[in-house]
């Protein structure tokens, strides 16, 4: 089933208790999907690059070997970033296995996560001078205490609650998926995409990389390829609704604009709101009522929508 | 205190889901036969139990829901003649599996609104959203707004009347009853339909297959005049009238082999 949630706000910058306001989204939605738990969330663009990786999944058995491994390979690492010259102004040990690093970095991020990647079992989960890509397995509040996510600040974030059906319950089936290796740019789905096997052997031919076996990723990577051929957020979504089969909502994020697309037969639901302030939209309008506690008027987008707001 | 009617107990609930014990509430003001209550601090199931508790046993018959907060499941599986008013937005399969209410919501409802309803009226004031009057099999539908995608689909019965527009795929494999729609329709209108009328009366995306143009007569005006004056809606506008063209399905003992050579 899933639900997908998004919020962009309008006025005040980046003063708004994101993860909080996601937060509230995704517990209402959690008969929706209890699996797994993602946020997107967006602060302030800043000089610094932020990477979220993980050296492990929550459910990788804990051998003996499992916490020398992980020290070992954070120190591959942090060697792997210096050989590229980028200073690590702090790293985080948010979980045993999930880091946030800041870096001060000016060369190509494709080759920074490429390089990072190479590094076993690890997966950079986001990448970017705003994003930051947080995903665990439970439920909103589990994941949001385990990461701190409640003092998260920001513009506009997007979240997603998973209820497994094409993949396995882990943090790489899980939601939001960063659109590698384009910076800032994330995605969350509900649905199914049917022409999965044909679009993941065209994009691995033209060079991406999938870290999941979970049909969502390739909206990511196929929004990512167009954002490289020149098209805008608008045009590649518009595409996708002809290039893409199956059923789907999706909400797709960059540094400054948030789009949704709905597939032609309107299948997965979305509930709209908007006002003067903020955009709020989700699977369900009880979502949207955990920010707003007055009566407000909401819709539903129809087939073959697609809408983006900018910030 | 016992079940009542319609409930069932649950004893466990693995994934922290359910509600398995709920009590009802009784914090209703009550006022001859009328009666109100805030659900704002309330579970779905402490509505509904709330809400039976007043209908089958207080015998309350005007009830007024105030803050229903977008909740699923509310209002559902009434069996009794009865006024219900929830002052605000439901959310998915409200009011579904009814006979006999009259039903006003202040508000918008989510997907699958008036399911399965056997009787009674449900009046919706602003958007619903798709599945709305999924498989009715009488009673009347309005909704003030627009309305999703696959509006009355398998719809066996009964009237539904759209004020805004309607997504695609609305009447999708109805089989009796009629629904009216004052604004656009989206693609596939009546798609796969077996029987039953649609009326429209702004543009039309395209049709499904098998819904084709009918023909109009008295008794259509009478009506599409009669549901507008009950409901005062207005004047109603000019109506286009689309029935089952009886191409897609056949009603005879034909071999599957038979079958794909008639088609």
């Amino acid at each position: 089933m899933c639900g997908i949630a998004g919020i962009i706000y309008r006025e005040n910058g980046a003063e708004h208790d994101v993860g909080l306001d996601m937060t509230r989204m995704l517990q209402s939605m959690k008969h929706r999907g209890p699996d797994s738990t993602g946020y997107a969330l967006y602060g302030e663009p800043r000089d610094l690059v932020l990477m979220r990786f993980k050296l492990a999944d929550a459910n990788t058995p804990r051998d003996f070997d499992f916490h020398d491994r992980l020290r070992r390979h954070r120190a591959l690492v942090e060697q792997r970033l210096s050989r590229l010259g980028a200073q690590v102004e702090e790293i985080k040990e948010e979980t045993d296995y999930a880091f946030r690093v800041a870096l001060r970095y000016d060369g190509e991020l494709k080759e920074l996560a490429d390089l990072v990647e190479d590094v076993p079992d690890c997966e950079v989960l986001s990448l970017g001078h705003s994003l930051e890509i947080v995903k665990d397995l439970g439920d909103a509040e589990t994941v949001a205490s385990q990461y701190g996510l409640a003092k998260i600040r920001g513009t506009h974030a997007i979240g997603h609650v998973r209820m497994a059906t094409e993949s396995d319950v882990d943090i790489s089936g899980a939601h939001p998926y960063w659109a590698y290796p384009f910076p800032d740019v994330a995605v969350v789905h509900n649905g199914q995409l049917t022409n999965y096997f044909h679009w993941k052997r065209r994009l691995e031919r033209s060079g991406h990389r999938f870290q999941s076996e979970c049909d969502s990723e390739i909206i990511a990577v196929y929004i990512a390829e167009k954002l490289a051929g020149g098209s805008t957020l608008e045009e590649a979504m518009n595409e996708s609704l002809d290039d893409l089969d199956g059923v789907f909502t999706y909400i797709c994020v960059t540094e400054d604009a948030l789009g949704v697309a709905k597939d032609e037969m309107a299948a997965k639901p979305l509930v709209l709101y908007e006002s003067d302030g903020l955009v709020a939209l989700a699977s369900e309008e009880i979502a949207i009522r955990a920010l707003i506690d007055h009566e407000i008027e909401t819709y539903d987008p129809y087939e073959r929508e697609v809408l983006v707001w900018g910030r | 205190m016992g079940a009542l009617a319609g409930e069932r107990r649950i004893t466990y609930d693995a994934r922290g889901l359910a509600e398995p014990t709920a009590d009802v509430p009784k914090i209703s003001e009550i006022d001859g036969t009328g009666a109100r209550f805030d659900a704002k601090d309330l579970s779905t199931r402490q509505i509904n139990l709330e809400l039976r508790w007043l209908l089958y046993e207080q015998g309350i018959t005007d009830v007024t829901v105030l803050n229903p907060g977008a909740k699923h499941s509310l209002g559902v599986g009434i069996l009794t003649r009865c006024r219900i008013t929830f002052d605000g937005s439901l959310g998915y399969f409200g009011c579904g599996l009814i006979d006999g209410p009259e039903i006003r919501i202040n508000g918008r409802v989510g997907w699958s609104a008036c399911e399965n309803m056997m009787s009674g009226v449900v009046v919706i004031h602003s958007n619903a959203g798709s599945l709305t009057a999924a498989a009715i099999r009488g009673g009347d539908v309005i909704v003030k707004g627009r309305v999703g995608a696959r509006t009355g689909i398998d719809q066996k019965g009964g009237t539904v009347i759209v004020l805004g527009d309607a997504g695609s795929m609305t009447g999708f494999m109805m089989q009796r009853g009629r629904q009216i729609l004052c604004g656009n329709v989206g693609p596939g209108l009546g798609d796969s339909m077996y029987d039953g009328t649609i009326y429209v009366a702004g543009k039309v995306k395209s049709l499904g297959i098998d819904c084709v143009p009918g023909e109009w007569n008295e008794s259509d005006t009478e009506l599409i005049e009669r549901k507008f004056s009950v409901y005062e809606l207005g004047t109603p506008p000019e109506f286009q009238k689309f029935v089952c063209g009886k191409k897609l399905y056949n009603y005879d003992n034909l071999e599957p082999s038979e079958r794909k050579l008639v088609l």
